[in-house]
């Protein structure tokens, strides 16, 4: 079969850190990310110790800090507005290799480029050790609204047959002599989008009528789930949202 | 003994006005195999999604062994739906759920079976299938045929009266296509069949029906049926190149 796998992200290992409940995981990492964005851009050593935090995580799950520091150049379009502001800023300057910059401006960027970075890495590193599946078991059992789980775990079932249909489609078009290079050539891609998206709104009609027909009735039930974290697993994961709320606070009273 | 499924003077016409249905009677006793025939357009899918209340017939009823379809009534219509087990013809449509596992439950848990007793009647359904060894894995990591198979096991959880199956052999390669024949032969449920593959309906059900421009055309004997060219040939059905039935 040509569908590829959905979980591009998901790093297979053996560690204590995957084998954490979903929901665990994803409070520290929402936990840790709040305490490094609460946290004042001129306590630098505060992020130095944030990054002791990931690297220590990442250790813990085997996952190597080149899969890390090579996944979170996704980052880059996002923070490429942050080398700007040491030129554009205003006030007090400082002359560095010829360059006349910002102070506020530097701080600016740092505070963007840093607190940007570690909030991409903990959010790799929840990814890599938790399957897509996982994740929504773990965003439905901390109560996210069933409407929002319910939609992203069609979207996880669907994107791949989406994706072979559309490849299909586009082998079909190729095949007949159609190989856009150009803007002015895409008429014939957007037609095909445009018939993609036709199709999986039938498909959706479809896939419907089969789950009436097997009793649904507005909730799926997550019932083979399974039972989730137990205390042992929230105490295991506590240190990296306490340890880092305690970095914020002293960087805030400081 | 209460038939299965017994339909009376069905009649069904779209909101557009087209009639997909002229009055239809079919009666199929418990434990039959009907191959339900048609020509596309003749109203086949139409006529399934009246078995289980989706479709709301402008004339004529619907009984499932002995529990008439009523789509006002709520209760009814979930007995129904658990009675009445369909199989779509893309197995795509049919598994939406993330594990083989869940998609198997999905039925069974919408009736509100839970913990034990859901997981054997997973168990069970996945066995019938002999697809016990992918029950963690993603559908759409499975072949076509697996993928058909899983979804037939979708609705035995259920433990319909009747199974329906929509074009079952359609896409199958020809290994997949004997395997499903012996799953479906080894099942002890009534079985409605809807196809245009003349072979395999030859192959599973001794009944046969032929509908056409939303009416039952013929009933009988699938072998005597699928013997009468003529009879073929006025209603759009051929054998394959090269195949022939004496009856």
């Amino acid at each position: 079969m040509g569908a590829g796998h959905s979980h591009a992200l998901f790093v297979h290992r053996d560690s204590p850190v995957h084998a954490l409940a979903p929901e665990v995981k994803i409070t520290a990492s929402v936990l840790f990310t709040v305490a490094v964005v609460a946290t004042p851009r001129e306590a630098l050593w505060a992020f130095g110790g944030y990054l002791v935090v990931i690297v220590a995580v990442a250790f813990t799950a085997r996952i190597g800090l080149g899969w890390l520091a090579l996944r979170s150049l996704i980052e880059l379009p996002f923070i490429l507005f942050a080398f700007a502001l040491p030129f554009l800023g205003h006030g007090e300057r400082v002359h560095w290799l010829g360059l006349s910059l910002s102070v506020d401006g530097l701080y600016g960027a740092w505070n963007i480029v840093a607190k940007g970075t570690l909030g991409v890495l903990s959010s790799l590193l929840l990814a890599g050790t938790t399957t897509p599946r996982d994740l929504l078991l773990g965003l439905d059992r901390l109560r996210c609204p069933t409407m929002i789980t319910q939609i992203a775990t069609f979207m996880l079932r669907y994107l791949d047959v989406l994706a072979a249909e559309g490849r299909r489609m586009r082998i079909a078009q190729r095949s007949r002599g159609y190989d856009p290079r150009f803007l002015w050539q895409i008429k014939g891609f957007a037609s095909g989008i445009g018939a993609l998206f036709l199709r999986a709104f039938e498909r959706g009609e479809r896939v419907y009528l089969a789950m009436v027909s097997r009793g649904y009735e507005g909730r799926i039930p997550l019932s083979l789930a399974g039972a989730g974290a137990t205390a042992r697993q929230w105490a295991a994961a506590a240190p990296v949202p306490v340890v880092a709320g305690a970095i914020a606070t002293v960087a805030l009273l400081g | 003994m209460t038939p299965s499924l017994r339909v009376t003077g069905l009649h069904f016409a779209y909101p557009d006005g087209h009639v997909a249905l002229r009055g239809v009677d079919l009666t199929v006793p418990q434990g039959e195999r009907v191959a339900l025939l048609g020509p596309n357009g003749a109203g086949k899918t139409t006529f399934v999604l009246h078995l289980n209340g989706i479709n709301t017939a402008t004339g004529g009823g619907v009984e499932v062994g002995g529990l008439a379809v009523d789509p006002r009534d709520r209760t009814g219509l979930k007995e129904v739906r658990r009675r009445v087990g369909i199989v779509f013809q893309d197995p795509d449509d049919q598994l939406f759920m993330p594990t083989v596992a869940e998609d198997v439950a999905f039925g069974p848990a919408n009736l509100g079976l839970r913990g034990a007793e859901l997981a054997e009647r997973v168990d069970e359904a996945l066995a019938a299938v002999g697809m016990g060894a992918v029950r963690d894995r993603a559908p759409h990591h499975l072949s076509f045929g697996q993928r058909r198979r899983v979804a037939v096991a979708t609705v035995l959880a259920m433990r319909p009266e009747i199974l329906v199956l929509d074009e079952p052999s359609s896409n199958l390669d020809p290994a997949s296509r004997r395997e499903l024949a012996g799953i479906l032969r080894s099942l002890p449920v009534t079985l409605l069949m809807v196809t245009h593959d003349l072979p395999y309906a030859l192959e599973l059900c001794p009944r046969a029906v032929i509908l056409d421009e939303g009416r039952i055309v013929a009933d009988g004997p699938t072998r005597e049926l699928l013997a009468d060219a003529d009879l073929l040939e006025r209603h759009r059905l051929e054998l394959p190149f090269g195949y022939t039935v004496t009856a």
